[in-house]
């Protein structure tokens, strides 16, 4: 068995499971956020009509909630949800709940991993897609609607059909240029966005080994933008040190048998891999960065559980250093605890000295909500992770899905641009 | 189940443009109905009428796992989606909840059927009449365990 089939016969029970098996896993964590967390209680309230007991968590000890899509509450929807969160989390016994204003708090992803909320092997889910990025961790990570969600909270369990797997090698090392968010773009650009749906997508390779644990987080994130189930790295030495200095304890590797099955293999040399945009309107939409130099853009938005880990923003500062942005560019890291640490090692310093502005974590613009929109017909340039119509504001707005040297390249010239060909 | 066909001819038909991101505060179910399909089509929420179809290309749904995207064309009355492949949240999504139906057509079949066509679905035959020109279509059948949680009326209500 590969590694997601392992973790799911062992969380349903079974001695081994193969694709198309539909089994009822247990899950071991379950994170909500303030727009899955309002879904649930709406379930919750109407299964209460239906005379289905909702009184009870089946395990709040698993349960952990973020605020991160808006807020800083927009407006005043926003802030009764952000209430109805609080008294949920109250209710029931949630302890960890992550409230802006009071200490770390930041986007759910970023926080599964800064926080080490969930370790190797586990069964993850969350009310949100990009919920596949902690599959970087060695765990098997998925997304999930209101009603799934709140079926987990009640039972501890959901169904899965067993997924195929696709096995993403990468060899070598990834130039000095190019980012995990270039190689993810090229994959996507090369399988289109349904291109593994229903599937999970295992990295694996030297390429794999080399890279960060923040790096890696890059790759399972917009293994959604593929349509996969679940994006999964095997756990190795680096992942045991990166939850280890996190607080994590007890962790256990759990690697695919060396006979394991993949329905499709796919290699890369990492020399090859070039600095790539996707452009609007599908993640799909690929190209490298030196095709496009002829683009003028209106903003440079760094943020976003894709593109604000710590070190996208070093990679941004890098570039930024006694440079002045010559666009719009707003820099949100994705937790307080990147915030921070930023600050410490002056990155905030660097971002504000070249005319950018920075702000709170948030998923905000990403998804369109709030802080920091798209007008009609803007242009972006952004590290986030989708740019369908509509997706950062204005439905003829333009978003450009791009590393964090990119973006921060761009900033600096307001035209797409290679870091490369920097003065 | 009959009703009539309100057709996309495009793919990847994403969650962004079915309930775009400013409405994912909003959990009313009314209020978000106003709302379906905004991002790419402003007026389909005064054309559409209880038990519609909506016929679209592959991957519909995909995107953002947000449930808001079924909850709003299930209140606005659409009680199936028919397309050539489904993204796989909204899928789930669809069935477990019991919002409607997500029902799988081979390319052809997605382009025989026109805007306005009349459609009856006959879910144990896996069959879809065109009763607006007599054609009839195959669907591809749900998998047992769909199938179960749809007759059961959605996750809840489906005993293991």
């Amino acid at each position: 068995m590969n590694i997601t089939e392992k973790i799911l016969a062992r969380a349903s029970g079974k001695n081994s499971v193969a694709p198309d098996d539909v089994v009822f896993a247990k899950v071991d964590k379950v994170m909500l956020h303030d727009v899955s967390g309002p879904g649930v209680i709406k379930v919750f309230d109407k299964l209460n009509n239906q005379g289905i007991d909702t009184s009870k968590l089946h395990d709040p000890s698993k349960v952990w909630v973020a605020e991160d899509h808006f807020v800083p509450t927009a407006e005043k929807i926003s802030a009764e949800n952000i209430v109805k969160l609080s008294e949920f989390t109250k209710n029931y016994g949630i302890k960890k709940h992550f409230k802006y204003g009071m200490g770390q708090y930041g986007i759910c992803h970023t926080l599964s991993h800064e926080e080490a909320l969930v370790s190797p092997g586990e069964v993850y889910v969350g009310g949100d897609s990009h919920t596949n990025t902690t599959g970087a961790l060695g765990a098997f990570a998925c997304g999930l609607g209101h009603t799934d969600v709140a079926y987990v909270l009640l039972n501890g369990e959901i169904w899965f059909k067993v997924p195929e797997t696709f096995y993403f090698k990468l060899n070598g090392e990834l130039s000095e240029h190019v980012m995990a968010k270039d190689f993810i773009l090229k994959i996507i650009g090369d399988i289109g966005t349904d291109g593994a749906t229903y599937n999970t997508m295992q990295f694996g390779g030297s390429g794999i080994d080399r890279m960060s644990i923040e790096s890696r987080l890059t790759l399972t994130n917009m293994t959604t933008e593929a349509g996969a189930k679940n994006g999964i790295i095997e756990a190795d030495e680096k992942t045991i040190d990166y939850l280890h200095q996190r607080g994590a304890t007890n962790l256990k590797q759990i690697k695919s048998d060396e006979d394991a099955n993949y329905s499709k293999i796919f290699e890369y040399e990492a020399s090859e891999i070039e600095p790539t945009v996707a452009k609007p309107f599908s993640p799909e939409n690929i190209t490298v960065v030196r095709d496009l130099s002829s683009i003028e853009l209106d903003k440079a938005y760094i943020g976003s559980c894709t593109g604000a880990k710590y070190e996208d923003l070093l990679a941004a500062a890098k570039v930024l250093k006694g440079k002045q942005v010559k666009i719009r560019t707003e820099v949100l890291p994705a937790a307080i605890s990147i915030y921070k640490k930023a600050m410490q090692d002056g990155l905030l310093q660097i971002f504000i000295d070249a005319g950018a502005m920075v702000g709170p974590p948030t998923c905000g613009a990403c998804c369109g909500a709030h802080m920091g929109v798209l007008a009609k017909d803007e242009i972006c340039i952004s590290t986030t992770n989708r740019n369908f119509p509509g997706r950062m504001g204005h439905i003829d707005s333009q978003t450009y899905l791009a590393s964090p040297l990119v973006a921060a390249a761009s900033a600096i010239t307001g035209k797409i641009t290679d870091p490369r060909d920097l003065n | 189940m009959k009703g009539n066909v309100i057709k996309y001819e495009r793919d990847n038909i994403d969650t962004d443009v079915i309930i775009p991101g400013p409405y994912l505060k909003i959990h009313d179910y009314i209020e978000l109905s106003k709302h379906a399909m905004e991002g790419i089509d402003p007026d389909f929420h005064s054309r559409v009428n209880e038990g519609d179809f909506i016929v679209a290309g592959k991957n519909f749904g995909c995107g953002s796992s947000r449930e808001h995207a079924p909850i709003a064309l299930s209140t606005c009355g659409i009680k199936a989606v028919l397309a050539v492949s489904f993204a796989r949240i909204f899928y789930r999504n669809s069935v477990d909840g019991a919002f409607l139906l997500p029902i799988e057509i081979d390319e052809k079949t997605y382009k025989s059927i026109s805007n306005d066509d009349k459609l009856e679905i006959n879910l144990e035959r896996n069959e879809i009449v065109n009763l607006s020109n007599n054609a009839i279509y195959s669907m591809k059948p749900f998998s047992e365990i769909i199938g179960k949680i749809i007759s059961a009326g959605g996750l809840f209500k489906y005993k293991k």
